[in-house]
């Protein structure tokens, strides 16, 4: 995707064929080989008692594996800025669901007044 | 605007194959095939945004409840088979990478390579599902299938016995989303591996298998996700 | 028509119908339901949401009779509770939420940007089947019996207790939704990366804000009711507890979710609504939109602020006071953006040449009732007085006055305002304002009552009432009545200019706009040559002068 294109009217690029980043091979290996060593770790984690921290740690590595598979896999990393405003915009809007239902949830249980 | 702009007749009809000039996948309405790629993969990307929101509610809801009942839930992870999940994992985190190596394969024009790599996702996407048919079985042996064929009783503590259930449902439900979404996958990776063997892509043209490909790994990012939080959430037993 | 005003300013001469257009292209019924075309698309749908708007509108006018006297002695209360069901189902699902987008939307915003068609013209149709195997299910829920949990499904009811079709409903539901997420995508995508040379995106008209800020709470608000509505379908058919309390499931949690989606699509209805209105307000004011800027972010701040506001619909539904007190502080919020609108609607026409024709008094119509029906909405935000008033008549009349004073308005100033470039044809001026005056005395007369009815305590969902509250409500039911005239006429007129009425020209408004710029009908492909933009939004004489250079060419 051609980097350059996504400030400008997409109307000065007429006769272009899709410009592309192949992403090394390389890249693509390393990230595999990261994602299985992390899958290695977060079963290994999980067979340890950690307390309250299994959870956060799991979700922990399941986020990092997610943002390589995102950004190399899916090649966000030489997407235009829409893309990255797509996805940041949807996660955002996931939290939001998140932090108000939870507003809600997790303080039923209060009793200030 | 006056009648010397208009043309008449047979003119505008055109239809996206008249224009012999132009790329045979160009589509009439865009002015080149930059601009169908860059339409076509927003358009993809805000499709994957829609799935966010959708498997996002799905795990607000395990969320609730977890938090509900965390006992129930650790309960209900031990009946998970930690070890077929990891092999699954596995096995889906490789299809990913074949599906990211067919897109390159489009990229560079190289058609049996693509190819291969698009058979070698069908495959290993396949396994998973094949591995996931044979847990489901276990589990609806073991009476774990939520509704009326739930007969699983916890005996340890038979007041978890309602939570597991409710378990059961978010895991039957998230998985078998999954595995849905898997299904329509496999539907569109026939479609391509016959287009990429018949040489439809190369450097100019590979979007509609880029798109492909990004589908393939949402749905890798999704059992990223309920791997860990179905799994592996016995709390280190 | 000879009692037609319109030709106050045609700067622009009529010239002689093009030969060809997408109406005469291609001829059969398949050429119209194989089409790709977003104008015959948008036709398609026009014709399915205006079927659909008559059975809601056929539930409502049933439920008004029963209304008429406070004993239920027209219907059983379980068939009132199926009539107001449908009526709500029908209306929100197959009408309100398609309407604008899908019909002036899908026609008007592709030739706005200069483009060809929408981005994925195929998704556009499938969109269209979509929408119809979703209506097909909640006909089928119509002929067969209906539903009874009221529109918002609420659990257990829905899931454990209604003996109704509840499934066939919400999967009707459910799949619609998928054709509004197409639409929604497509516009994006089309605004984003379609738009004519030069047509930056400060020179977009407010039509395409209001619509692109639609398509992005289409886009992420709508998942969510599918899986909402999964998760209901779920524990109907397997009998598990995922809302029901008695099997450790929470039913708030069902509210929480139904609302995160039904809040926003507050504004899937009505920012295409204010849409309309803006595009309306500049073409009979003759000038441009004050505060350009503001009123086109207004449209986003709308589109985000309405996704923090959902909890104000469950106040009374046992949520925690904490939360119901950040939601109601949000809720006051989205009056800010509303407001900027309204404001800057009326300061454009301020000291203007305005024109009264139909389309305008739309305008003048919407902005009053959705200002009544805004403000009523604070009043309910306050979380005192919502306590007293939840689950009354007010909080009807309050939506209604959004949904139908303003939608509704909205849609049917628009449907005459783009008439001629629709059909090719003027309506017949006389009886669009007589209708359209139908439409604001017999709204107002049906729903006022109901602020005060609802005000001393009726509460709604009931086919039965106390005496006190009769005097109100045979008004309501009254006005119901004129109503239903104010929308039948336009069916008889509009159907009729399609063969009378007076040939519209390129430009019978003297507005600005591309849509303006291209001959009426628009040929197929829309713009015989790409067109190129060299005038800011709603700038006149910049619009004039490009045109007359393209005569002159």
């Amino acid at each position: 995707m051609a980097q350059s294109h996504h400030t400008t009217d997409h109307s000065d690029h007429v006769g272009h064929a899709p410009a592309h980043h192949e992403a090394s091979l390389t890249a693509y290996f390393v990230v595999f080989f990261a994602l299985m060593v992390f899958t290695v770790l977060t079963v290994a984690a999980s067979r340890v008692n950690l307390g309250v921290w299994n959870t956060p740690l799991a979700l922990a590595i399941a986020v990092t594996k997610a943002v390589m598979v995102i950004l190399w896999f899916m090649h966000v990393i030489h997407s235009p800025r829409m893309t990255w405003i797509v996805i940041i915009s949807s996660f955002l809007w996931l939290g939001v669901m998140f932090v108000l239902i939870f507003s809600d949830y997790l303080t039923r249980a209060f009793n200030i007044f | 605007m006056s009648d010397v702009t208009l043309h008449h007749g047979a003119e505008h009809a055109a239809e996206p194959h008249a224009h012999a000039h132009h790329h045979p996948f160009l589509q009439h309405h865009f002015e080149d095939l930059g601009q169908q790629h860059e339409a076509s993969t927003l358009g993809m990307w805000m499709f994957l945004a829609t799935e966010i929101l959708f498997f996002g509610g799905f795990f607000l809801a395990y969320t609730v409840y977890r938090n509900m009942y965390p006992e129930a839930w650790a309960a209900g992870a031990h009946h998970q088979n930690w070890m077929v999940g990891t092999i699954n994992t596995i096995v889906l985190i490789g299809s990913s990478l074949s599906m990211a190596l067919a897109v390159y394969g489009a990229q560079t024009a190289k058609r049996k390579f693509t190819t291969l790599m698009l058979v070698l996702t069908l495959l290993l996407g396949g396994v998973f599902l094949g591995v996931k048919a044979y847990e489901y079985s276990i589990h609806i042996e073991e009476g774990l299938f939520p509704g009326s064929h739930f007969t699983y009783v916890h005996h340890a503590d038979p007041s978890l016995t309602r939570g597991i259930e409710l378990f059961m449902v978010f895991y039957f439900g998230m998985t078998g989303m999954h595995a849905l979404h898997m299904v329509i996958g496999f539907g569109l990776l026939l479609y391509f591996i016959r287009r990429a063997w018949r040489g439809d892509f190369g450097e100019e043209y590979y979007s509609p298998i880029e798109i492909m490909g990004l589908y393939w790994h949402f749905v890798d990012i999704v059992w990223i996700f309920l791997f860990p939080l179905l799994y592996l959430i016995h709390g280190g037993a | 028509m000879t009692t037609t005003t319109i030709d106050e300013a045609p700067f622009i001469e009529p010239s002689t119908t093009a030969k060809r257009n997408y109406i005469n292209d291609e001829y059969g019924v398949m050429s119209w339901l194989l089409t790709r075309d977003h104008k015959r698309i948008a036709i398609l749908y026009m014709i399915s949401v205006t079927a659909l708007f008559f059975v809601g509108g056929f539930f409502a006018f049933m439920m008004r009779l029963e209304l008429l006297t406070p004993e239920g002695d027209l219907f059983t209360s379980d068939t009132y509770n199926k009539f107001f069901t449908l009526h709500g189902i029908v209306m929100i699902f197959f009408f309100l939420i398609p309407a604008i987008p899908a019909v002036l939307g899908n026609f008007i915003l592709p030739i706005m940007l200069g483009a060809k068609d929408l981005a994925f013209p195929r998704i556009n149709l499938l969109s269209w089947y979509i929408y119809m195997i979703g209506a097909i299910f909640g006909i089928y829920v119509i002929v067969t019996g209906g539903v009874d949990t009221g529109w918002t499904f609420y659990t257990p009811f829905s899931t454990q207790y209604s003996n109704t079709h509840v499934f066939a409903t919400t999967m009707g539901a459910f799949i619609t939704g998928f054709s509004s997420i197409l639409t929604g995508l497509n516009f994006i995508v089309t605004v984003h990366r379609m738009r004519a040379p030069g047509l930056t995106w400060f020179r977009l008209p407010l039509f395409v804000w209001s619509m692109y800020a639609t398509s992005v709470v289409m886009l992420l608000a709508t998942p969510v009711l599918a899986i909402t509505l999964a998760l209901l379908m779920i524990e109907r058919v397997l009998s598990v507890g995922i809302f029901d309390p008695a099997l450790g499931g929470d039913p708030l949690l069902y509210q929480h979710l139904f609302w995160f989606y039904s809040h926003p699509a507050v504004y899937i209805m009505i920012l295409p609504g204010m849409a309309v209105i803006s595009e309306l307000v500049a073409a009979f004011t003759r000038k441009k939109i004050f505060g350009y800027k503001f009123v086109a972010f207004s449209s986003l701040a709308i589109a985000f602020l309405g996704f923090l506001v959902w909890a104000h619909h469950m106040f009374v539904a046992g949520i925690s006071v904490y939360s119901a007190l950040v939601f109601s502080f949000l809720t006051m919020f989205v009056a800010v953006p509303s407001a900027i609108k309204v404001f800057n609607w009326t300061a454009t026409m301020y000291k203007a040449s305005v024109s009264w024709q139909t389309p305008m008094l739309y305008v003048l119509g919407f902005i009053g009732l959705f200002t009544i029906g805004g403000v009523t909405g604070l009043f309910l935000a306050a979380l005192g007085v919502d306590v007293h008033v939840h689950d009354s008549y007010f909080v009807v009349a309050h939506f209604h006055y959004i949904m139908v004073g303003g939608t509704v308005m909205a849609y049917l100033g628009g449907i005459h305002y783009w008439w001629p470039k629709i059909t090719g044809r003027m309506y017949p001026e006389w009886w669009a304002r007589l209708s359209a005056l139908l439409v604001f005395v017999g709204f107002n007369l049906t729903f006022f009552p109901q602020f005060l009815v609802g005000y001393v305590g009726m509460p709604r969902r009931y086919h039965a009432y106390a005496p006190e509250f009769q005097v109100l409500n045979v008004l309501s039911t009254a006005g119901a009545t004129v109503l239903a005239a104010g929308y039948l006429l336009p069916m008889i007129y509009l159907a009729w200019s399609l063969k009378f009425g007076r040939r519209a020209g390129v430009n019978p408004w003297g507005a600005v706009g591309l849509e303006w710029a291209t001959s009426s009908p628009p040929p197929k492909e829309n713009f015989h040559e790409t067109p190129v933009v060299t005038w800011d939004a709603y700038d006149y004489p910049a619009f004039l002068k490009a045109m007359k250079e393209t005569q002159n060419v």
